[in-house]
C-alpha cells in the first residue's frame, strides 16, 4: 500500500519534471529490527516513493545507517535520525530531521528542485550580505504538524 | 525553505528543517510551541515565520560576535 495517494503521486511526478541536475537522497535510518526510532520505516518508504516519481535517474535515494555507518554519519554532521540530506553537485548542508510529512513534504519537494539548479533563488542583497560570511553557521528551523 | 536556500549559497551555512513532535527533548530545550522556531547557532532564537530581510540581519549578527 503506498504511502502516497494517486493524486499526490500525479502532483509530485509534476513537479519533479522540473527536475535539472540529478539528486541524491542521502538517508540516515536504523538497522529494521532496532526500535528507537518510530518513523524511520516510514521516512524511508517515502522518499523511495518520492525518488520512483521522479524523471529517470534524476532523484535517487542512498541509505545509511545511524549507528554502523560512521563513515557517513561524519560525512553527512548527521545526529538524530531519521535524517534527510538533500544533495546535488555537492552536499550544501541540507538537511530533514523527522518524517517530512505535512508543511515538511512541500518544502522537501522545494528544496529537490532548488537543489537540482543548484541556485538559491535569493535575492540579489541577500546574496551580497551572505558572501560577507566567514564563520559557521548552523540555522535549525523547528516545525510543529500543522 | 529560505534557510535551505541559505546553505545552498553559502558553504559556510548548514539548515536543518525538524519535526519538533519527534525530537521532544529538542522542542523542549528550544521551548518549541506550536509556532516554527528558528535558531542560529545555538543562541539567537526567533519565533514564528521570518521573512529573508530579517533572517539575514540575524544571521548577520554571526558576523559581529
Amino acid at each position: 500500500m503506498p504511502l502516497l495517494d494517486d493524486k499526490i503521486q500525479a502532483q509530485v511526478r509534476k513537479t519533479l519534471e522540473g527536475m535539472a541536475g540529478p539528486v541524491k537522497l542521502v538517508m540516515f535510518t536504523q538497522a529494521a529490527e532496532a526500535l528507537e526510532c518510530e518513523f524511520c520505516a516510514e521516512t524511508r518508504m517515502l522518499i523511495e516513493e518520492i525518488a520512483a516519481l521522479a524523471p529517470s535517474g534524476k532523484l535517487s535515494v542512498e541509505v545509511h545507517d545511524l549507528i554502523a555507518d560512521d563513515a557517513a554519519v561524519g560525512e553527512y554532521q548527521v545526529d538524530k535520525i531519521p535524517a534527510i540530506a538533500v544533495v546535488g553537485a555537492k552536499d550544501y548542508g541540507i538537511r530533514f530531521y523527522g518524517i517530512p510529512s505535512g508543511y515538511e513534504f512541500s518544502s522537501l519537494m522545494d528544496d529537490i528542485l532548488t537543489v537540482s539548479k543548484g541556485e538559491s533563488g535569493l535575492s540579489d542583497s541577500t546574496k551580497a550580505a551572505v558572501a560577507k560570511l566567514n564563520k559557521p553557521v548552523h540555522i535549525q528551523v523547528y516545525v510543529t504538524p500543522t | 525553505m529560505l534557510a535551505h536556500r541559505l546553505a545552498l549559497e553559502s558553504p559556510w551555512i548548514r539548515a536543518d528543517m525538524v519535526e519538533a513532535t519527534e525530537f521532544p527533548h529538542l522542542a523542549n530545550k528550544y521551548q518549541v510551541y506550536g509556532v516554527p522556531r528558528t535558531v542560529i547557532n545555538e543562541t539567537i532564537h526567533i519565533e514564528g515565520a521570518v521573512p529573508e530581510s530579517m533572517l539575514m540581519s540575524e544571521l548577520l549578527k554571526v558576523l559581529d560576535v
